[in-house]
């Protein structure tokens, strides 16, 4: 559809573009990114037809640029400018209609029936047909750039090229946008090329991108290849770091940042511990990296507040997340930043203990009882009723994790759990088989992410070994605790 | 509801006009009535006695205030629709046709006929209108070619301020030509401040094959002047050509300021409020703006010719002295609103 050759540009002795050399598909969606003065506005207007190459040559489909006429060439290319300003006052219809300049033919100056048609559709399409009547001067920034899409749209182009279409806009119509731009490319193979400045936007909805370097082209790929840690960190001298995006396959670049050193190097501890009746709480002034199952901010994320809250056996509520969340307000946690995890122990049984293990020293805290043990192995023959967890293991690490490290570390204690039991010889009822935890126990890994860097947390590792050990050695206090003090209890009874 | 205003905006248009024809005709030192007017239309269009008129009445009507009320009416519809063409096409609705140095440059041509006596054979009195339309020409292709100079993209901005700096460097040529005339000053000052007066049909003769072939130009131009307001770029990505465009609407705007001026002196105003004027009642659209502005341009020209010749009769004003009295404070208005609503 569009074929660039060689392409060079230079003001003056200044060079801009420097063999520049790339096709677009019918259909595709290509991002052209690349930081200021990268060349990516020239090469946008060599490709619109406003600057013509020193040397190379475009083609379009197929014929080169310089021998249509300036009407062909609108027919089949439409370009959306980050923003238009207007002299006059027109109304939106006004607008619209002019994008039929390039089809309208001969002296008579009047619109077809088939002008208005394309008129009428494109401002339906783009949502702007009750403002037809409208002066642009009364719209807002997202509003007049629906206007002009809607002008590119009347000019029936096939390929469509847009200069950062949404810096101007909000979130919304950022994505509104975008995903009519994706449809059209996907449902009537249009081409779509645009100059993207959120390498983010672009990797969501592009087909390919086209990364710009001191005016060459420095990647041409699929986002993904294109958006690399080390491709960003040439191409824009700053350090990111590639995250995934939560919903679809799309990278996800983030900034990197230096750690400032006033940040409080916190050391997680007792000292951060508040026992009561009704919960424990682990509380830090800098927000913790932390991976956990649980009611309240489970999975990855950082929090601040680490809460293992006492319920009945019987506790039984529909929405028990917002029961929760109520529960968290009440006692004065943020739930956006807590994990929250229920038990149905009595917290006179936890037990906790700091180790160290070189240069990072771990806490844990147990929960624990063996009340309805089960065999994870033999699961399928176990009712799902779900009742409030019974052993739950926190370990707080004051050092950097790598994500890997946190799940080795996860996987660990919960096969040092397993292990306790069976040293305990506790049995799955329902099989007679050793139980390795209960149905609805818990799980948090939190790191403070600074101080020594572990990449792994595998049990043969010295971090491994010693969530190993603490989780042996604190799991078994917190049962022997409990046992002892029931052990009391009876005993006081008779 | 927006076309019903379109309709309206021109039957007022055309109303307007009318009336300042009446008006212009009817009142002088000996006044004509509308009805007899009328009948010497009729009386003249017919080539026969129809009705019976007083001789005196159809001579001042057919050779005197006829030939003075339409070339006020095509220089005044001159004037306006190259004004409003230059805004539309400098994006600039504060432009008028002087900015390009345009009238300027016309004014260089006819006081130097004048100051020189310059008769060109064949041409004869012809020599000042044709000389002045020359000049205009010439200034605008210096202006161009300058600011191609300044900058081979030919921005706006830079076409603007090139016609500025020419536009004041002729002011002082014309101003050091006046100081050297001496007896001749009255006269060219005179026509310098404009004037429609004793110019009978020739000048009309004269005037009409430029304003025909200028308006139709512009006229054509609508569409393309609608586009150009977005600014050359947006106009060149949806099909206008823009250099070819742009040339055209400055020599046509050119030719018929040149003209205007060469028949009229240099009267100020006419461009610049009238488009502005059409514009609040019709809206921005060219198609209905340019042949508007031709309406009321020339209709505002014959009315202030009107008091020109009324205010301090048996003597006369020169016609540049009324638009500017009347048109600086409506401009000074427009201005202010303009800037209120922030655009």
């Amino acid at each position: 559809m569009l074929e660039a050759k060689k392409l060079s540009f230079q003001y003056g002795e200044k060079k801009v573009l420097t063999d520049i050399t790339f096709s677009v598909q019918k259909g595709e969606m290509l991002g052209i990114l690349g930081p200021n003065g990268s060349g990516k506005t020239t090469l946008f207007k060599l490709i619109s037809g406003i600057v013509i190459p020193n040397a190379g040559e475009l083609f379009i489909k197929g014929r080169k640029v310089s021998e249509y006429k300036q009407k062909e060439f609108a027919q089949i290319v439409s370009t959306l400018s980050q923003q238009t300003a207007e002299a006059f006052s027109y109304t939106v219809e006004e607008i619209v209609s002019m994008g039929r300049y390039a089809h309208q033919k001969g002296w008579m100056q009047g619109l077809s029936r088939e002008d208005k048609a394309v008129i009428h559709s494109a401002m339906e399409q783009t949502g702007i047909s009750h403002y037809s009547n409208t002066l642009i001067g009364e719209l807002s920034g997202g509003e007049k750039q629906r206007v002009y899409l809607a002008q590119c749209l009347a000019q029936e182009p096939e390929i469509l090229l847009l200069d950062e279409p949404t810096n101007h806009l909000d979130l919304s119509f950022q994505k509104e946008l975008l995903e009519l731009l994706k449809e059209w490319s996907k449902k009537r193979g249009l081409t779509v090329v645009c100059i993207f400045h959120d390498l983010n936007l672009a990797s969501l909805y592009c087909d390919r991108l086209l990364l710009l370097h001191n005016s060459e082209i420095e990647a041409d790929s699929h986002p993904r290849n294109v958006l690399q840690e080390d491709k960003i960190k040439k191409v824009y001298g700053t350090d990111v770091i590639r995250a995934q995006h939560p919903q679809v396959p799309a990278a996800n670049l983030v900034l990197s940042l230096r750690e400032s050193s006033a940040d409080l190097q916190e050391e997680v501890g007792e000292a951060n511990l508040t026992l009561s009746k009704e919960y424990i709480a682990i509380t830090t002034d800098i927000p913790l990296k932390s991976l956990s199952s649980g009611v309240t901010g489970a999975g990855i994320g950082w929090h601040k507040y680490f809460i293992n809250r006492h319920v009945n056996k019987d506790y039984n509520c529909d929405d028990y997340k917002m029961e929760m969340n109520d529960y968290l307000v009440k006692n004065g946690f943020l739930p956006s930043e807590t994990v929250a995890m229920m038990t149905a122990v009595e917290l006179e049984d936890t037990a906790y203990r700091k180790y160290q293990a070189g240069a990072t020293s771990l806490f844990f805290v147990v929960t624990a009882s063996v009340g309805n043990p089960a065999d994870a192995a033999l699961s399928e023959q176990h009712s799902s009723l779900i009742v409030p967890g019974t052993i739950n293991i926190w370990i707080f690490i004051n050092g950097e994790l790598s994500e890997q490290a946190f799940l080795q570390c996860a996987m660990t204690a919960t096969e040092t759990k397993a292990s306790v039991l069976r040293n305990r010889q506790v049995t799955d009822p329902a099989t007679g088989t050793p139980a390795t935890g209960t149905p609805t126990d818990s799980l948090l890994v939190a790191a403070t992410q600074k101080g020594k860097f572990h990449e792994f947390g595998g049990n043969i590792t010295d971090l491994g070994k010693a969530v190993a050990k603490g989780v042996y050695e604190v799991m078994t206090m917190a049962l022997d605790k409990r046992q002892n003090r029931k052990t009391a209890l009876e005993r006081g009874m008779k | 509801m927006y076309l019903n205003k379109t309709k309206a905006a021109y039957f007022l248009a055309a109303f307007f006009l009318i009336i300042a024809l009446f008006l212009g005709i009817s009142i002088g030192t000996v006044s004509v009535s509308f009805l007899t007017i009328i009948k010497i239309f009729i009386n003249s269009v017919s080539h026969t006695e129809v009705f019976t008129v007083d001789t005196m009445q159809a001579n001042i009507v057919s050779n005197i205030r006829l030939p003075r009320v339409i070339l006020a009416g095509l220089v005044g519809a001159s004037l306006a629709i190259a004004g409003c063409a230059f805004q539309g096409l400098l994006r600039n609705p504060l432009a008028d046709p002087y900015t390009l140095g345009v009238s300027s440059g016309a004014s260089v041509g006819a006081v130097a006929t004048l100051f020189f006596h310059i008769t060109i054979p064949f041409l004869g009195s012809y020599t000042l209108p044709v000389l002045s339309i020359v000049t205009a020409f010439l200034t605008v292709f210096l202006v161009l070619l300058f600011a191609k100079k300044l900058d081979p993209a030919m921005k706006v901005e830079t076409i603007i301020l090139t016609g500025i700096i020419f536009s004041s460097f002729l002011g002082a040529f014309i101003s050091l030509l006046i100081a050297l005339t001496g007896d001749e000053l009255r006269q060219i000052i005179g026509w310098l401040l404009g004037s429609v007066s004793m110019r009978g049909w020739t000048y009309i003769q004269m005037f009409l094959p430029f304003f025909i072939i200028g308006c139709l130009i512009l006229l054509l131009q609508g569409r393309e002047l609608n586009i150009l307001a977005f600014g050359e770029e947006r106009a060149q990505h949806l099909g206008v050509q823009v250099r070819f465009r742009k040339m055209t609407i400055i020599l046509a705007g050119s030719m018929l300021t040149g003209a205007a001026v060469a028949v009229s002196g240099t009267i100020g105003f006419v461009g610049l409020v009238i488009p502005h004027l059409v514009r609040i009642v019709a809206g921005s659209n060219h198609r209905h703006v340019l042949p508007l502005s031709i309406f009321v341009g020339s209709g505002f020209l014959i009315l202030a010719d009107l008091l020109a010749r009324s205010i301090i009769s048996p003597a006369e004003l020169p016609i540049g002295v009324i638009t500017a009295l009347s048109g600086a404070p409506v401009f000074a208005i427009l201005l202010l609103n303009y800037r209120k609503k922030g655009r």
